[in-house]
């Protein structure tokens, strides 16, 4: 069954069963190997990616619904050369160690703040509450997010002003 | 001209009446007294308070979810307008820290402040009415030894003529029956021990028994089931809609854990209720469990066979998980969308045959799916059940991000006609749609978020 979505900006059109998860199709068919397969319960959060701007547990989220859908991973934030604001503030804040939960981290952050620009510390906490590392860089996460938070406005000041 | 008289006639008759009914209702200002201090209170009282206040679950309303405990402010939605909680905390200008313990039994036994004031039935004086006077004095001892917080809650937001409060007095008058609890002779001390906590202090009806058009529970239909913050609160009487009927062990489990294998997790504002019930002694909650069994009856033999079947399906049935997906091509909507979606999404943990509360619970055994209203499992699919803060807890993803309103219609419907012997419901694609856009408002939070979970993770309030 033919199931056409958007990932990252680029149209797709996936030829599989429609039970597959959407998890399966971005790494093993698309090659897209930010989401990470975690639990594959939906417990863990490593493999958070965003559809219509949400976050979303990929391991459990059957490709037959993603029909004309919008997904984000973290291919989608930016390059390596031009790394978005969120994958900037990771770097910065070094916020990485064995990395395995991070690009869930990263998406669950990301559909906060687009979707709350202001999110204070304890939204960012509870937001991130589903998402688990086992390495102990909770500290240095939240960091991440928050300065990705504080570049991500600086960014949208900067435009508006050049708008002005 | 004698019309006019006697309309005259009739309004100064009004007038005497309602100044004598004000007369005849009312409370007087009990004095203010200096804080008393903590130190003064005996700690065994104070301790017990704590478990009091927990049967009561006082924190739940007096408390915004990450604010300070117990210093009010929370918007108590209601029919008729939205109240505020007021702050229960010792503080002197804002709180009940010039309250007398005479101050604070009368306004759990007949609803009024210190001033004299008649207090609204949001707040449920006419269960707390039922409390005895030491239970009042320990829970007066643990209030007046919490941590004073200054805050003034916002004003009330009520429709007129609901914002005069006097008019409280005629409530009162037709819906308070004044306590405190009288035992019934005839049954055993631990059936009227359960009674006086859950009708008392629990309030177990002010959220399971259905409301009059004046906010009052309706007594004939006690516990026949209600609402509470965007939820269902199931019938527990005869009508109990669970697939596998409750009995005093299940409930008392439940009750004290807050899951049972053959019911389910407790979510919604029932996980604050077994929450809080988790801090009472053992004898406490086995106690009530045999007052609401008792309410639920005895189980006809029909329900048993049934229930063996349920069991017996659940035990060696054939999974769908491990049926061939013969599906290559799946419809835009209908049951057998919610097939596939039941198989790709939900089986693997609901049919995994792990253990409550970590593992799925099996839809056969699913009051949710059972039951007439189905508010409940639209909830949970779209707002998952959210993990405690650092503790193990049941937790269920949230799947309003993937799934569109047309596929919670069709899961829906493919749980309930495979999971039930019940007719289809009705008007299913705007229950979920409602929820979704917040016109039916549901709170989510975490199972011990009562005052730490800052932001509702249901529909926006």
């Amino acid at each position: 069954m033919a199931i056409k979505l958007n990932v990252n900006g680029t149209e797709q059109t996936i030829d599989s069963d429609p039970e597959t998860p959407l998890l399966y199709v971005l790494r093993n068919d698309l090659k897209l190997n930010a989401a990470k397969f975690g639990c594959g319960l939906g417990q863990c959060g490593a493999c958070t990616v965003m559809v219509d701007g949400k976050p979303v547990l990929s391991c459990v989220t059957p490709i037959l619904l993603m029909e004309g859908r919008q997904v984000t991973t973290v291919e989608g934030l930016g390059t390596i050369d031009q790394p978005g604001p969120m994958q900037q503030a990771f770097i910065a804040e070094q916020s990485a160690q064995c990395g395995y939960c991070i690009p869930g981290m990263m998406m669950r952050a990301q559909a906060l703040l687009q979707d709350n620009p202001q999110a204070n510390d304890r939204e960012i906490r509870q937001a991130l509450e589903f998402n688990l590392c086992r390495c102990g860089t909770h500290m240095r996460i939240l960091r991440a997010i928050h300065r990705a938070r504080d570049l991500m406005q600086q960014t949208n000041a900067d435009a508006n002003g050049r708008a002005g | 001209m004698r019309l006019v008289r006697v309309l005259l006639v009739l309004a100064v008759l009004f007038i005497i009446a309602c100044v004598g009914f004000i007369a005849a209702t009312w409370k007087s200002e009990i004095p203010r007294i200096a804080r008393p201090d903590p130190a003064s209170f005996d700690p065994e009282i104070v301790k017990h308070g704590a478990q009091l206040a927990a049967v009561g679950n006082c924190i739940a309303c007096h408390t915004v979810p990450g604010d300070k405990a117990f210093a009010g402010g929370l918007p108590v939605p209601t029919p008729f307008g939205t109240i505020y909680s007021t702050n229960i905390t010792p503080d002197e200008q804002t709180g009940i820290g010039t309250w007398s313990e005479d101050a604070f039994r009368r306004a759990m036994r007949e609803g009024t402040d210190r001033d004299g004031n008649h207090l609204y039935p949001a707040f449920p004086y006419d269960h707390f009415t039922l409390v005895s006077d030491d239970d009042d004095r320990a829970l007066y001892a643990y209030l007046m030894t919490r941590q004073p917080v200054e805050a003034t809650a916002p004003r009330n937001a009520l429709i007129f003529p609901l914002n005069i409060r006097p008019l409280v007095a005629a409530w009162d008058l037709l819906f308070l029956n004044e306590g405190p609890y009288q035992p019934d002779p005839a049954q055993s001390e631990e059936w009227n021990r359960g009674a006086y906590l859950a009708e008392g202090l629990g309030h177990c009806g002010a959220c399971h028994t259905p409301r009059n058009p004046l906010g009052a529970e309706r007594r004939a239909h006690a516990f026949g089931g209600g609402e509470a913050e965007g939820w269902v609160a199931y019938a527990i009487n005869s009508q109990s809609p669970a697939p596998i009927p409750w009995n005093q062990e299940s409930l008392a489990f439940y009750l004290r854990h807050g899951f049972h294998q053959e019911h389910g997790v407790s979510r919604g504002p029932m996980a604050e209720v077994t929450g809080n019930l988790a801090g009472l002694p053992d004898q406490d909650v086995a106690a009530i469990a045999t007052y609401v069994a008792s309410l639920m009856g005895p189980t006809s033999p029909e329900r048993l066979l049934q229930s063996e079947e349920h069991r017996t399906k659940v035990r060696d049935g054939e999974l769908a998980i491990s049926a061939s997906s013969d599906s290559q091509a799946v419809p835009s909507s209908g049951p057998d969308r919610g097939a596939a979606i039941y198989r790709a999404a939900c089986a693997t943990c609901h049919e995994s045959r792990r253990p409550l509360p970590f593992g799925g619970l099996p839809f056969d055994l699913s009051t949710a799916v059972n039951a007439p209203n189905p508010q409940n499992i639209i909830n949970v699919v779209m707002f998952g059940l959210p993990p405690a803060d650092g503790a193990l807890s049941a937790v269920m993803p949230a799947f309003g991000g993937s799934l569109s309103d047309a596929d919670v219609v069709a899961l829906l419907q493919h749980l309930r006609r495979t999971f039930t012997k019940q007719a289809d419901w009705t008007g299913l694609e705007g229950q979920v749609a409602d929820t979704r856009s917040g016109a039916h408002a549901v709170r989510v939070r975490p199972a011990d978020g009562i005052e730490r979970g800052p932001a509702n993770v249901g529909s926006v309030e």
